[in-house]
């Protein structure tokens, strides 16, 4: 037992202050992209062509649709005139599959919090089921450590539950297998009404790489059930899905 | 018998696909069913005119070489999983995605259920997990079902088992519910979107399976990494392995209820993690792997950063770990529970921390090094016991050696480009096999091109592919409640093995 009290005191306390503070992210952490078109040059599309699912429209200007991208920076790689960078911002979620598509000279479209009866309703307890439904295991993995004391979402009430009869929210990963989907409905039907549903990385909102394909269901996780809190990313990072939750749950603004 | 003309490669080095001998069925069957060595895969590769070839891969450990020997067949052919166990997965996946008949196959059951086959055609499946499982009869005998939704955060899979009170008969693990259809489409899509595919085979091991698609592709392509390349991916090979090692170590800390390491590890995990962002800017390592390279170089300042990281994080997974392992009733919990023997490790041809944990020291790191492992002598980790203490020591071993290696590899990392000049294109009608070790074993890629320089067949083998029945295999016997335990000793991945 003194080996196991030493240890936690050399330790120490390791929860970050997020978000009295904000976190500290590596320097070459890719997050909200910036377009400027005003940079851009003629050069035919290159950042499109250099997009390996799509994500990016070169018409007029160039407009990246944020569910898709799998922050790669193979675009910003490819645009010779610098007119796509990566920045530190990993506030990207959206209330709104439409919020997602940035353009440029556009700031970020604020995330709208769910109804003040809801908000009531969930007060200080949130609970979680995670469904992944063709999920890599980084996005779970990803989420799953939200749990741990680093990040302690359990601060917030929120907390991942096992069965779907407790659960106020659904947390769906991965492109929705056509091998999930049943699984996967059954699981929604089962949470008790009002329910939120949470689509969590690039896969849950359109596909992500396995977009198109002919084992997962088209359009993502919203093409079968109402999705109120879209988490971009390949995987997203666990800031990015807990900042969701928590502007959702209209804790911090 | 007559010497089999197997043609022998090294990992990562490619091959004519005219020197790839074609024999007789009986011959082939005879070859693989008798060798001494292990097998490693069994395959198709559609040759022209809507032939298929059969393609059989043994691993020479001895000599660092892959063996390979194919033969043409028709729609039937008798199953080789009568007397090759280790094969009877691959037999059931040919069988469902090439409609290719194992006469005389004991377990004929879908893998994956797909929706279409690999010529593109459409077929009916039943929904994943709904064929009937083999069951148990008799008085007091009753079967609990599991997911595919599980209690905690993880991947769907259905898993049944026959109980008698709490003693296990058997199990039964049915997955496919994660199925994407990656293999297939690896023909299909253009060459970036093909890496995204093998960063998410298994995305805890980004890493290793973008290095052994790299292998493959450079190996086709002639071209050869610069020094610097090669140990960057060697660094983030081996974060990779100790941030899932310390990732399991904590979660079988949290099975018995041992919270401080459970606690401890969960954090810590994450900073390997972090580790592996600082690099790359992504916490799974996405886009650190190229073809030709790396995607990203390490300046001084960024090395001196991560190793100060590094070393804080080493030090707490030391004490961590040593409270896990030091403490008696934990050790107690782990003994002797869940055991593989040797001689079901060999059979069922498990590898990677499964199979050392029992005995067998496969380890491509050594048998089959590649890349910065050819100048690195690696001694494997083992056990003998094959319990869950026996897959947790070996862990922490290897999370050691891992360390060691990170450690030598940033105070000594050499000079060179981060990617080699032209982005290789494919030599046509060669196949190559990349082999890498990755934190769950053994990862194999065979990619065969055609005459165009695109894919006749990508073959794409997870460790758990070869691991999933190993668990099922210790479940005999014991008690139902040891399950979450035993399960996360082996920790195996769903999406890697449905692909």
């Amino acid at each position: 037992m003194w080996k196991v009290v030493y240890e936690r005191l050399r330790q120490g306390h390791r929860t970050h202050a997020y978000p009295r503070l904000a976190p500290t992210l590596p320097a070459r952490f890719r997050g909200r992209p910036e377009l400027r078109a005003e940079a851009c040059a003629d050069c035919a599309g290159s950042c499109a062509a250099a997009c390996p699912v799509q994500a990016l429209q070169c018409g007029a200007v160039p407009v990246m649709d944020l569910g898709r991208c799998l922050f790669c920076g193979a675009c910003a790689r490819a645009c010779p005139a610098q007119a796509i960078t990566f920045g530190p911002d990993f506030r990207l979620a959206a209330s709104a599959r439409a919020d997602l598509q940035v353009s440029s000279g556009q700031p970020p479209h604020a995330l709208q919090p769910l109804d003040a009866v809801r908000r009531r309703l969930y007060g200080r307890s949130f609970k979680l089921r995670q469904v992944s439904a063709g999920g890599c295991n980084a996005c779970e993995a990803d989420a799953n450590v939200l749990s741990t004391l680093a990040f302690d979402m359990g601060r917030f009430g929120i907390s991942f539950v096992a069965s779907p009869r407790h659960a106020d929210a659904l947390l769906v990963t991965g492109p929705v297998t056509r091998n999930m989907r049943e699984a996967l409905l059954k699981t929604y039907d089962a949470l008790a009404e009002p329910k939120v549903v949470i689509a969590s990385g690039a896969c849950a909102i359109d596909g992500g790489p396995y977009h198109g394909g002919e084992e997962v269901e088209a359009g993502g996780v919203a093409a079968l059930i109402p999705v109120d809190l879209f988490v971009p990313g390949c995987p997203p990072h666990p800031w990015t899905l807990l900042d969701g939750m928590l502007r959702l749950l209209g804790v911090v603004g | 018998m007559s010497e089999v003309p197997w043609l022998w490669v090294e990992n990562g080095v490619a091959a004519e696909l005219t020197s790839l001998a074609s024999v007789e069925l009986k011959t082939f069957s005879a070859a693989l069913a008798e060798t001494t060595l292990r097998r490693l895969a069994l395959m198709v590769i559609p040759g022209d005119g809507g032939v298929l070839r059969l393609l059989g891969l043994v691993a020479d450990e001895g000599r660092g070489l892959v063996g390979l020997l194919s033969t043409e067949v028709a729609e039937r052919y008798p199953s080789l999983t009568p007397s090759c166990p280790d094969l009877h997965l691959f037999e059931r996946e040919l069988w469902e995605s090439w409609g290719l008949m194992p006469e005389g196959h004991p377990w004929l059951k879908a893998v994956r259920y797909p929706q279409r086959r690999h010529s593109g055609a459409a077929q009916v499946m039943p929904v994943a997990g709904t064929l009937a499982p083999w069951q148990v009869q008799g008085e007091g005998v009753h079967e609990v079902a599991v997911g595919p939704v599980h209690a905690g955060v993880i991947e769907p899979g259905h898993f049944r088992f026959q109980c008698h009170g709490e003693e296990v008969f058997h199990l039964e693990i049915a997955l496919g519910y994660q199925h994407r259809g990656v293999e297939r489409w690896m023909l299909e899509a253009s060459r970036p979107r093909q890496m995204h595919f093998m960063e998410t085979v298994a995305g805890d091991t980004s890493i290793g399976h973008a290095t052994a698609h790299a292998l493959v592709m450079e190996g086709l392509g002639g071209h050869e990494i610069s020094p610097r390349a090669s140990v960057l991916r060697g660094l983030a090979l081996e974060l990779e392995r100790m941030a899932n090692h310390t990732g399991d170590l904590g979660a079988l800390a949290a099975d018995v209820g041992f919270l401080p390491t459970s606690s401890f590890c969960g954090r810590l995990r994450g900073d390997l993690l972090n580790a592996t962002a600082m690099l790359c800017g992504n916490r799974f390592g996405r886009g650190m792997v190229n073809v030709g390279g790396v995607g990203w170089d390490l300046d001084a300042a960024a090395l001196a950063e991560l190793q100060r990281h590094l070393r804080g994080v080493w030090r707490d997974i030391e004490g961590a770990v040593h409270l896990l392992l030091d403490t008696p009733s934990v050790l107690a919990r782990f003994e002797g529970c869940g055991v593989l023997s040797q001689a079901q490790a060999l059979q069922l041809g498990c590898v990677g921390p499964t199979a050392r944990a029992s005995g067998l020291r496969r380890d491509v790191r050594k048998h089959f090094p590649a890349g910065v492992w050819r100048d690195c002598y690696h001694s494997p980790a083992f056990q003998v016991r094959g319990d869950v203490l026996a897959r947790a020591q070996v862990r922490w071993q290897e999370l050691e050696k891992s360390w060691y290696y990170c450690q030598r590899w940033l105070e000594e990392l050499p000079e060179g480009e981060r990617v080699v000049a032209a982005a290789p294109g494919s030599r046509p009608r060669a196949l190559c096999v990349g082999l890498v070790e990755g934190w769950r074993g053994e990862i194999v890629h065979v990619g065969v091109s055609n005459a165009a320089g695109g894919w006749a067949a990508y073959k794409v083998i997870d460790p758990s592919f070869r691991n999933w029945s190993a668990l099922a295999m210790v479940m005999r016997g014991t008690e139902i409640s040891d399950f979450p335990l035993c399960n996360k000793s082996f920790n195996l991945s769903y999406c890697g093995f449905d692909l």
